[in-house]
């Protein structure tokens, strides 16, 4: 999609360019081809740009390679791969685009589903091109209500966060907390409010989980038992400067979510990790560095009893896990706690989900990493979330298997995300995980999750370890954003934003309370978790159907979905999280 | 038949499709974005319409008949198909469709057999009345560019 440079340039400011709204860059979703052609050439007949593409996946690709290459997405209700509720969502977590439904349904029901999930218009089938004529005017809504958040909080606030987070010389979470907090409010209460808001739209200095550092904090959680490892104690044994307990308890988050899904795919993936397991960190990528690394922090620690370790992983596999009856032999174990599980699901394809989902999740793009590529990726992302790392890692390898492998993993990515991102959504609302800190690591988890495809990271085979490393910097901060302002969205309110927030007030189903839980997880794999959360929430139907035998992608995607949504329930309720529950690790 | 009388013909047919109810005022639409740049621009979306409908019918016609009757499925197609015929103004065509509707929520499947005949009849007729009109159409364009 090219950019309009009347749009950008639009977009830096709040002042709309001459030829607005010509120029206007739609990206228009319809399985129906009739449909489909004529509201191109309605939308060409009013001077927009128009993309166009009759699958959903496809669509979510292209924004996500592109991140700021559209202005609007149009989009079906009613579509054979994706339900157009959940790309709403996904599209809300991820680019925080204003999204239009269209659907010839005009029932209530449906209406209203589309304000809570986020929609910023609903237009009735057959479109008519008055209707389209003033599109423009929630892409300028938007903007408007974006930079009057940001304008709110101030650069200044940010400088001063970022100040206070570098300046706490204190560890302790409570500490930190408390001077953040103090030193915001001291600025102003209302600035403080809008922080969240801000931190994801302003940058924050985001933590990069590296192999290290994840190994810092494998160590500590074995230290001090699974069931007592809370975020406070785990930064302390850390002690490393500059990392908060949030970032901490994000990330904590995410492990736990990643064990969870090593339990429920161990049972496929054993097979897989084993082919996987690589002697070298960086070449398989995730895969094999992870494993090799949590393996020997877990065999150190030792801490982690095998029974735990399933347990969590079925909890947060939940979704993936279902259809892996954990627990898991000790060799699943090994690998779960070594976020490389991937290769768990690398080898399941569903599992992959977890793993590869973060990938594809991530960019979208289902790109065959080769395994030298993931084993970049995999690298950077170790610490991130090796999980899916691995799995596309996997992929790279097989070649053929990769492009498969990838998909799944993308459809795992994303099916994870997706139940992810709710949760995270979920929590921002309720705690201050709108703070950055949590972006940062979920940023982190996610690339590494979703091997950096997500936010900004591209699979390109072309990739190089370098580009890849330094994607998952983009991607982190993207992700980070992302989720960040996905969740802060949902307290500001923004148009998108509902979606975060339908999800929370909804918490009528255990998707939603997933969702919450899911949280740090989902900041993780911002792109992933972000549709995840949209098919979480949104659709009480989660069905427990996890991933499917077939490896077929749209069956893996589904699969994964589905997967994420009856996954999530159970990981949710376990986690139970508001906020930063992690002082109650759910074992 | 000279110029003239070509167009007679033309808008004389055209106004009869409105007026009989087979098109509706959305077909009015496609015919506003048809301009130079395409300048078939009706016709092609006719064609894809019809070409894209034949598996949707397909679909309806599968779940009719497969046992037990999923009349979420034979909904959720209907409504693809009727999504799709009301995007062309096909008037009559989605008369029927909201009829089955109304049949497949009641649970009728008699009345939804019934109503998909309807449907096919209505599609195929509509399909001759526009074939006739484009090829009318385009003799009078040709006479008046001859």
């Amino acid at each position: 999609m090219s950019t309009a440079s009347s749009s950008a340039a639009w977009k830096a400011g709040d002042v709309v360019p001459d030829q607005f709204p010509a120029g206007l860059r739609v990206l228009v979703v319809d399985d129906d081809p009739t449909c489909l052609m004529i509201l191109e050439k309605m939308l060409r007949t009013c001077l927009y740009e128009v993309t166009k593409c009759n699958r959903a996946e496809t669509a979510l690709s292209l924004l996500r390679e592109n991140k700021n290459g559209y202005d609007i997405v149009i989009s079906d209700v009613h579509m054979p791969d994706m339900d157009g509720f959940k790309l709403l969502e996904h599209i809300g977590l991820e680019m925080d685009l204003p999204v239009i439904m269209m659907s010839a349904d005009d029932g209530k029901n449906v209406v209203m589903k589309g304000v809570t999930h986020g929609a910023c218009d609903y237009l009735i089938k057959p479109v008519r091109i008055e209707a389209l004529k003033n599109i423009w005017q929630h892409v300028v809504r938007k903007k408007k209500n974006e930079w009057k958040d940001f304008e709110q909080s101030g650069s200044v606030e940010e400088g001063d966060r970022q100040q206070k987070q570098s300046e706490d010389a204190d560890y302790s979470s409570s500490a930190n907390e408390g001077n953040w907090r103090n030193s915001k409010k001291r600025k102003d209460e209302e600035e403080e409010a809008e922080e969240r808001d801000d931190t994801s739209t302003l940058k924050k200095p985001r933590v990069v989980w590296s192999v290290e550092l994840h190994q810092q904090f494998v160590a500590a959680v074995n230290q001090l038992g699974i069931d007592k490892a809370v975020p406070k104690k785990i930064l302390e044994l850390m002690n490393v400067p500059g990392l908060t307990r949030e970032n901490v308890a994000s990330h904590l988050q995410k492990y736990r979510l990643y064990l969870r899904r090593l339990s429920g795919v161990s049972q496929h993936q054993n097979n897989l990790t084993n082919s996987f397991i690589s002697p070298q960190d960086a070449t398989y990528g995730p895969l094999s560095s992870l494993n090799g690394l949590d393996l020997q922090t877990l065999a150190a620690t030792g801490q982690l009893p095998a029974q735990s370790l399933a347990t969590l992983q079925a909890a947060g596999l939940g979704r993936s896990a279902v259809k892996s009856r954990m627990p898991m032999p000790i060799v699943d174990q090994r690998n779960l706690f070594s976020f490389e599980n991937p290769k768990l699901r690398f080898g399941e394809g569903q599992q992959q989900l977890s793993s590869s989902k973060p990938m594809n999740l991530l960019h979208g793009i289902p790109t065959t990493m080769e395994p030298k590529q993931l084993a970049n990726l995999h690298h950077s992302a170790q610490s991130l979330g090796s999980m899916n790392m691995q799995v596309n890692a996997h992929g790279g390898q097989g070649g053929q298997g990769d492009s498969l492998l990838m998909q799944m993993n993308q459809s795992q990515a994303r099916g994870q995300i997706l139940n992810e991102s709710t949760g995270s959504h979920v929590p921002t609302l309720t705690s201050s995980m709108g703070q950055p800190v949590l972006s940062n690591t979920v940023v982190g988890g996610v690339l590494a999750r979703n091997c950096l495809a997500e936010n900004g990271m591209t699979f390109n085979d072309s990739h190089q370890n370098n580009s890849l490393q330094s994607n998952l910097d983009v991607g982190t901060s993207v992700l980070s954003h992302q989720g960040f302002s996905s969740t802060q969205r949902t307290g500001q309110n923004r148009n998108i934003s509902a979606v975060g927030k339908p999800m929370f007030t909804a918490g009528d189903t255990t998707d939603h309370v997933n969702a919450q839980n899911v949280g740090p997880i989902n900041t993780f794999f911002t792109d992933n978790s972000v549709r995840v959360k949209s098919e979480f929430v949104p659709d009480a139907s989660c069905e427990t159907n996890l991933f499917p035998e077939q490896f077929g992608q749209e069956d893996l995607m589904s699969a994964l979905l589905k997967q994420q949504q009856g996954g999530v329930a159970p990981a949710e309720n376990e986690f139970d999280f508001d906020g930063y529950p992690l002082d109650n690790i759910p074992v | 038949m000279d110029r003239r009388h070509l167009r007679q013909q033309v808008t004389y047919v055209r106004k009869s499709l409105f007026d009989q109810g087979y098109l509706d005022d959305q077909f009015m639409q496609l015919e506003d974005l048809q301009d130079d740049a395409n300048p078939n621009f009706v016709e092609e979306i006719v064609a894809s319409f019809y070409s894209d409908s034949a598996r949707l019918i397909q679909n309806i016609e599968q779940a009719l008949v497969s046992r037990p009757v999923d009349f979420g499925k034979l909904d959720d197609c209907m409504h693809q198909f009727k999504g799709s015929s009301s995007s062309i103004g096909a008037k009559k065509v989605n008369m029927e469709c909201s009829q089955f509707r109304e049949y497949c929520c009641a649970g009728n499947i008699e009345g939804c057999i019934r109503t998909f005949q309807q449907i096919k009849q209505e599609h195929a007729t509509l399909r001759k009345k526009l074939e006739n009109f484009f090829q009318l159409a385009r003799q009078a364009g040709q006479a008046e560019t001859a």
